[in-house]
C-alpha cells in the first residue's frame, strides 16, 4: 500500500483525540452527563462545538470550544500591505463584509490622516453599500433563527429578498458575499449607472416584505411562546461581558457607535436605536434580540432611502468623479497605536493596529470581534435553561463563526 | 443615555485621566501618540488600577473592548499587553499598556474586574504564551489544545507535523 501522498493516518484514537472536554468523565456526579453538541451540526450556526453539562434535560454548565474555523487572520495580517489586509477582512464576518470593509479602511485612512479629505460620495456609497449589507446580516440572523425554532417558510422568504441585496451588491463589485470593494481612500468603482433607481425600486419591494416577516415570524405566537423569557441577559452582565450590538441593545441600552461615534456620514443621517422594551417578555430575551435586529432593518431602509436621495441630488454622479482620487499609492503610517471602532450588524468590530512607521505592513493588527464576545455570554445565560432553549440562546447570539475564529 | 448634554461635561480629559492613574500608581509613562491616548503602567499594578477606575464614580470604565498582545521580537526582548478601556456613561476611552520580559511573560488576569478579559486573555494566552495569573480557566482557546509553541510570536516556527498531517502545504 503506498504510503506516499496520504496524510491522514486512520488510527482508532484519532475519534476520540478531539478536543479535550473540560469537565472529565470520572468528576460528574450521578446524574449529571457531558452532551457534545457540534461543530457540525446545523443549530450552532457554523462550527461552533459545545459541551454542555446536563442533569436531565437541564443545563448546568456550557463550555464553547472554538477554533474550527480559525484562519490566522492576525498571522496573515503581519506579512501583507494595508490594503492586501481588506480580503482577509472580508472573510471575517463573511456575511457582513462591507461592514468589516467599512472599519477597517476607516481606521487605515485615520492613521493615514486622510479621513477628512475623502469625497462626500465616497462616504455615501460605503453607508449605502454597509446598510444593505446589514440588512441581509440581519436576514440571515432572524432568518435562520426562526429556522431553529421551527418556522422553515421565513427563512425561504429572507434568503429570496436578500438574494435581491446579493445581486445589487454584485452588479457594483462584482462579488456576491467578499467584496474587497471598499478601499482605503476610496473605492474600487463607483455605483454602477442605474443602481440608485434599481435600488430604490428594491427598497419598495422590500418594506411590504418586511411586515409580512414581522407579523408572520416575529409576532408569531408559537415563536414568541419559544423565545420571550428565554436567555434573558440583564444590561450589567451584557457591559461585563463586552457584549455589544443588537444583543446590548435588546437589554435596553440605546447605545450604538453610528450615534456614539458619529463616524463616516451617519451624523448626517436621520435614524433611531431601537432598544428591547420586553414587550413580550422580559427585557433581554431571545425575543428582544430578534425584534431589535427587525427594527434595525427598517431604520437601515430609512438610511439608504436618505442615501439614495443624496447620491442622486446633491452628491450626483459626475464624470469627474474618481472613487479612487484619494487612494494613496503608498500606505504607511506614522509609527503609532491605534483603535478604531465601529458599528457591525453584531456588534462593536475594532481593530487595533501597530505601525512602526517604516514598513507598509502592519507590525500588529488585532481584530476585536464582536461576535467572539457576545459569544462569551452563552455559558451565563443558559444555566438552567433547557436544551431546546439553548438551541433558541444560540441563535439569538447571531454568531458567525468566521469572525468568532478569524 | 438620554441626556447627552450631561454626558459630555462629566468626560474627563487625558490628562484628568493620567493624573488619576497617577494617584493610583507611580511610575508610569504616558503615551500621547496612541489613539486613544495610552498609558504605560508597571505590570505589577495592572489589577489594582484597572479594580480602581472600574469602580471609581468618575472614570467608571465599565467595558473593556479589547485585550492585544503584542511581541516586540527578539532583539527588543519584550511582550506587550494592551488594554482598551471604554466608559459607556461617561464615553471615554483609555489605553493601558505594560511591558513584560519576553523569557517569562506574566500579568495579573483582569477578569475578575470584567467577565470579558476571560476570552480575551485566553485568546493572548493562545496567540502569545502570556500567562494571566488568577485567571480562572486559562485554556487555549482558538489553536488546538496539543499545537506546540505560540503562533504569534515573531520568531514562532510552526510543527513540522501535526497529528500525522504535514503543517507546511
Amino acid at each position: 500500500m503506498p504510503t506516499e501522498g496520504i496524510q491522514y493516518k486512520y488510527k482508532s484514537t484519532n475519534l476520540v483525540d478531539s478536543e479535550p472536554n473540560k469537565f472529565k468523565e470520572r468528576e460528574l456526579r450521578s446524574e449529571e452527563m457531558i452532551i457534545n453538541l457540534g461543530p457540525q451540526h446545523p443549530s450552532t450556526h457554523g462550527v461552533l462545538r459545545l459541551e454542555v453539562l446536563m442533569d436531565g434535560e437541564v443545563i448546568k454548565d456550557v463550555v464553547p470550544h472554538l477554533g474550527y474555523l480559525h484562519r490566522c487572520f492576525e498571522k496573515h495580517a503581519e506579512s501583507v500591505p494595508y490594503n492586501q489586509i481588506i480580503p482577509y477582512v472580508d472573510r471575517m464576518d463573511y456575511v457582513a463584509s462591507m461592514n468589516s470593509e467599512h472599519a477597517y479602511a476607516m481606521g487605515v485612512e485615520r492613521m493615514l490622516g486622510i479621513a477628512d479629505q475623502l469625497p462626500k460620495r465616497v462616504e455615501y456609497i460605503r453607508v449605502l453599500v454597509a446598510e444593505l449589507n446589514r440588512i441581509a446580516s440581519h436576514f440571515i440572523a432572524i432568518g435562520t433563527y426562526g429556522m431553529d425554532i421551527g418556522a422553515f417558510t421565513p427563512f425561504f422568504w429572507v434568503m429570496r429578498d436578500r438574494e435581491h441585496i446579493l445581486r445589487l451588491l454584485e452588479w457594483t463589485c462584482g462579488a456576491r458575499l467578499l467584496y474587497n470593494y471598499i478601499w482605503i481612500g476610496g473605492l474600487y468603482y463607483d455605483i454602477p449607472v442605474g443602481f440608485e433607481e434599481r435600488c430604490s425600486e428594491f427598497i419598495n419591494y422590500l418594506k411590504p416584505k418586511l411586515s409580512e416577516l414581522e407579523t408572520v415570524l416575529i409576532e408569531n405566537e408559537i415563536f414568541v411562546q419559544r423565545t420571550a423569557n428565554v436567555g434573558v441577559l440583564p444590561l450589567d452582565l451584557a457591559i461585563n461581558y463586552g457584549v455589544t450590538g443588537p444583543m446590548l441593545r435588546a437589554s435596553g441600552l440605546r447605545f450604538d457607535l453610528r450615534k456614539v461615534d458619529g463616524y463616516s456620514v451617519y451624523p448626517e443621517l436621520e435614524f433611531t436605536i431601537p432598544i428591547g422594551e420586553g414587550k413580550k417578555g422580559t427585557t433581554g430575551d431571545c425575543w428582544d434580540r430578534t425584534w431589535v435586529r427587525m427594527q434595525e432593518i427598517h431604520e437601515s431602509v430609512r438610511i439608504i432611502e436618505q442615501c439614495l436621495e443624496r447620491l442622486q441630488k446633491e452628491h450626483k454622479r459626475t464624470k469627474e468623479f474618481d472613487p479612487q482620487a484619494f487612494v494613496p499609492k503608498k500606505i504607511r503610517p506614522a509609527a503609532q497605536d491605534f483603535y478604531v471602532r465601529a458599528e457591525n450588524p453584531k456588534g462593536e468590530l475594532g481593530f487595533f493596529f501597530r505601525a512602526d512607521g517604516r514598513s507598509d505592513i502592519p507590525f500588529r493588527c488585532k481584530a476585536r470581534a464582536c461576535s467572539f464576545s457576545n459569544l462569551s455570554v452563552l455559558p451565563e445565560i443558559s444555566k438552567g435553561v433547557l436544551v431546546a432553549d439553548l438551541i433558541a440562546i444560540i441563535g439569538s447570539i447571531d454568531v458567525v463563526m468566521g469572525e468568532v475564529d478569524r | 443615555m438620554n441626556n447627552c448634554s450631561k454626558k459630555k461635561n462629566n468626560m474627563l480629559e487625558f490628562s484628568q485621566l493620567a493624573e488619576i492613574v497617577k494617584g493610583i500608581t507611580s511610575n508610569i509613562l504616558l503615551d500621547e501618540k496612541s489613539t486613544p491616548k495610552a498609558v504605560i503602567v508597571p505590570s505589577a499594578d495592572i489589577k489594582k488600577l484597572c479594580q480602581e477606575l472600574h469602580q471609581n464614580p468618575s472614570t467608571f470604565f465599565d467595558m473593556l473592548s479589547c485585550v492585544t498582545g503584542i511581541d516586540n521580537g527578539v532583539e527588543t526582548n519584550t511582550m506587550e499587553v494592551v488594554y482598551n478601556l471604554y466608559s459607556v456613561p461617561f464615553n471615554h476611552h483609555l489605553m493601558i499598556k505594560v511591558i513584560l520580559h519576553r523569557e517569562n511573560p506574566e500579568v495579573d488576569s483582569v477578569s475578575t474586574i470584567w467577565r470579558s478579559a476571560d476570552w480575551l486573555e485566553r485568546e493572548v494566552f493562545d496567540m502569545y504564551g502570556i500567562k494571566f495569573m488568577g485567571h480562572p480557566d486559562l485554556r487555549r482557546i482558538l489553536m488546538p489544545a496539543d499545537w506546540e509553541g505560540y503562533p504569534l510570536r515573531k520568531d514562532f516556527k510552526h510543527q513540522e507535523y501535526y497529528r500525522d498531517v504535514k503543517v507546511e502545504y
